[in-house]
């Protein structure tokens, strides 16, 4: 069933994909759009400008999604802005000590050292503050990120003064310049990337023990904080290096949206991870694909919208816990919770109209004065519920004021009483629950009953003579108790 | 150093921003919302582009309008996907306000050949510059930015003033708030309203990174030297005051040192707020790490073990 409905889910999710990028080129025509046949050229990687960047928006995507699922299972999210603020500081100190040192202070490995050094600085100060203060996981997070940003302002402004120092482009790590990318660049993402998906995939074991039980990890004698920390190392790798294409701000969102989004679609960490790292790569190549056909659009914001359109599609159809789904699930629980209500009404009725306990139950018209009598029906909801056991064909024509099984019908009525009394029996020979208040606590539980557990129930009842019979009602059933 | 006219009023004017953030920042560190500032202060971008996008007037009653209606709709949607995404909540900030930030930078590109909305403005701010646009009240010249501050400010000292009652219970308990009458649904609302109305404000005024720090460092010193909360608003709001001149002072003195020209007074401001803060965490009397480590007994949690339980 569920993996039914994850492959139908992933099939919906490729079909919006695919209409997505019909619309795009199929508005190719339209003259406010670019030509069709360019922007087949762009997003297949044909153009020598833009393929640069839409590898590299792709690579960090993964990257990021990877790492992000990690961030989002710890429930540290927030965690990563935080981080990617605290950078900041570290990109000025790393160009003034590259100046003092007699460079030009823009080399990018020497920018990004820095950024690491504050960035890991930052979370450190993050973990001393929530474990020595009164103070919760938020406000230390706001603490480091309002701090050393300013810090960050504040020393930029310095530095960008140093006599024979030029600083300019350094605020580019704000909103990130995708375009100015260059090979180099496009080796480290690739080096990040593939020590992201290397480090995930050996330690895969590990992680989600820590994940999911750090208790019982470190119980296990798993060195968790180290875990912990190689976590947090792989989110300050992506982090630091995704600064210059998306920008400090938006960084945050590169880590999470994928990640999130693909929690809706599964229950398992390692589809998760997988589905985190290919939605993070569709979103970073769609968006750098749309941001190079439209010139004047910042790569990372449009990346980012592309990635929470395909958050909105998972949070409304995602499979495993998606709202649609969900709600949909909710719904036909319902439907089939009315119609063994009414089935089991209705068996109960015809019980209680057999004047000789000893005979086979025959399946007699029942009356609606009855039916209405027996449950707390309005006579609305009841008329629905006869209107969807007519079309399921558990109920056959009779005159008007009547109601008459099917033969499907009255087997499926047998049924379903006869896995309520196992259960009410079960929970008053186990569970000690008065025979008077058992009706209701078995009624809590009898529609998730499967064949399993029903011949469970059997066994567990052996010595009574059940077979195939519906047993006797264990308490007084009020045949007029909605009255 | 030289201290003239124009000092006075940017240490007057960053008092007054600092003031107004600390005062709902209080709450926001209570109900354990910190990152909801930093959230609110990123997604008010598109609220201020589409407010210019729609009326063509940088008046600052649409600004605020559209700000107000950004703030709340990052609160709305991070109630909504939280709640019915089964989402964590931390996650589902991060994901609103980015998603409205990239949608704010989008629209202010499309939009910046007619503005000068510069997305740069909006983190960097101008405290230096924003005490030049005076106008004369009075025989006074003042600067604008000081008048909307103040403004603000005042606003906000209303607002903690007149509903402290309601904040302080919805704060610590909203079940027992919503059982007296009070709708802690509404209180919250209404502080995202005004941590959006002065954050937007500070926008105007001077730039971003004031208020992300202000909201958060000097309640949370606060917080670590009293356990009453009137106490530490008003603790808070000395902090802030505090932050606000010894940051400019540093902002004056420390590029002398190193013979730079100058840097930016609000990220000193921050960089002041952190040292006291740290100052606190390393001294407070009883809760500061220094007595802890004497005592030893380095307890977590303490007074405030009843703070509402969501993780952020």
């Amino acid at each position: 069933m569920l993996a039914v409905n994850r492959g139908k889910g992933l099939g919906f999710f490729l079909t919006v994909m695919f209409l997505v990028l019909g619309t795009v080129i199929a508005g190719a025509q339209e003259s406010f759009w670019p030509e069709g046949s360019y922007v087949w050229k762009v997003i297949t990687l044909q153009t020598y400008n833009s393929r640069l960047v839409i590898l590299s928006s792709a690579l960090l995507g993964v990257a990021s999604g990877m790492a992000g699922t990690f961030l989002l299972l710890r429930k540290r999210s927030l965690m990563g802005d935080a981080l990617s603020h605290a950078t900041y500081p570290g990109i000025g100190f790393g160009f003034l000590v590259m100046v003092l040192l007699g460079g030009d202070g823009k080399w990018l490995p020497g920018l990004l050292l820095g950024a690491t050094f504050t960035g890991v600085l930052g979370v450190l100060m993050v973990v001393a503050i929530r474990n020595t203060t009164c103070l919760k996981n938020d406000a230390a997070m706001g603490i480091v990120l309002g701090v050393f940003f300013g810090f960050g302002a504040a020393l930029m402004r310095m530095v960008s003064d140093l006599p024979g120092a030029d600083a300019a482009g350094l605020d580019s790590f704000i909103y990130g310049t995708a375009a100015s990318m260059v090979s180099s660049d496009f080796l480290l993402i690739l080096l990040v990337t593939g020590g992201v998906c290397l480090a995930s995939l050996l330690l895969l074991k590990e992680f989600t023990l820590v994940c999911f039980d750090e208790d019982f990890a470190a119980s296990q004698g798993w060195p968790t904080l180290f875990l912990d920390l190689t976590m947090l190392g792989l989110v300050t790798a992506v982090t630091v290096v995704g600064l210059q294409a998306v920008g400090l701000v938006l960084i945050i969102a590169f880590l999470i949206i994928p990640a999130t989004a693909a929690r809706f679609w599964t229950d398992d960490l390692r589809v998760m991870l997988v589905l985190a790292a290919l939605m993070g790569g569709a979103g970073g190549w769609l968006g750098s694909s749309l941001s190079s056909l439209f010139m004047d659009l910042p790569t990372g914001a449009v990346i980012v919208l592309v990635s929470a359109c395909i958050f909105g599609m998972s949070m409304l159809f995602g499979s495993a816990r998606g709202v649609l789904p969900r709600a949909l699930r909710h719904v036909r629980l319902r439907r089939k919770v009315g119609r063994q209500h009414l089935l089991r009404a209705i068996y109960e009725i015809l019980e209680g109209q057999q004047p000789d306990v000893a005979e086979p139950i025959r399946n007699l018209p029942v009356d609606l004065a009855f039916l209405v009598a027996h449950r707390s029906w309005s006579l609305s909801e009841l008329n629905l519920l006869l209107r969807r056991a007519q079309t399921e064909d558990h109920l056959e024509d009779a005159i008007e004021g009547q109601v008459r099984l099917s033969e499907a019908g009255f087997g499926e009525a047998a049924r379903i009483t006869r896995n309520h009394r196992l259960w009410e029996l079960y929970l008053i020979r186990y569970a000690d629950i008065a025979p008077s208040h058992v009706d209701r606590d078995a009624d809590l539980v009898e529609h998730v009953l499967d064949a399993e557990v029903v011949g469970q129930l059997e066994s567990e009842l052996q010595g009574r003579p059940l077979s195939l019979e519906v047993p006797p009602s264990p308490h007084f059933i009020d045949q007029h108790a909605g009255s | 150093m030289k201290w003239d006219s124009l000092d006075t009023w940017t240490v007057v004017i960053g008092s007054f921003c600092a003031v107004a953030c600390a005062l709902p920042g209080c709450f926001l560190v209570l109900r354990r919302m910190s990152m909801m500032g930093d959230a609110i202060s990123h997604a008010i971008l598109p609220g201020l582009a589409m407010a210019f996008f729609l009326t063509h007037s940088r008046l600052t009653l649409v600004m605020f309008a559209g700000a107000i209606c950004v703030g709340l709709l990052t609160a709305v949607f991070t109630q909504w996907i939280s709640r019915f995404g089964k989402v964590d909540r931390g996650a589902a900030m991060g994901i609103v306000f980015t998603t409205l930030f990239a949608a704010g930078l989008i629209l202010i590109r499309k939009t910046a050949k007619y503005v000068e909305l510069d997305p740069a403005c909006v983190l960097y701010g101008s405290l230096e510059y924003c005490v030049l646009d005076t106008f004369y009240l009075g025989g006074l010249e003042v600067p604008r930015a000081a008048l909307s501050m103040g403004g603000v400010m005042i606003f906000n000292v209303l607002f903690t003033l007149l509903l402290f009652k309601e904040l302080r219970v919805s704060s610590f308990d909203p079940l027992l708030a919503d059982t007296q009458g009070i709708s802690s649904n509404l209180v919250h609302y209404l502080l995202m309203a005004v941590v959006a109305v002065t954050t937007v404000a500070a926008f105007e005024a001077v730039g971003s990174i004031i208020v992300i720090a202000m909201l958060i460092v000097p309640p949370a010193t606060a917080l670590l030297l009293t356990s009453r909360l009137f106490n530490m608003l008003i603790l808070s709001a000395i902090l802030a005051i505090l932050s606000a001149f010894a940051g400019h002072v540093g902002a004056l003195v420390i590029p002398e040192m190193f013979g730079l020209r100058g840097t930016v007074s609000s990220g000193m401001m921050a960089v002041v707020a952190g040292l006291l803060f740290l100052i606190a965490w390393l001294l407070a009397p009883g809760e500061g790490l220094f007595f802890k480590l004497r005592r030893r007994n380095p307890g977590r949690g303490g007074k405030y073990s009843k703070l509402p339980e969501e993780e952020f």
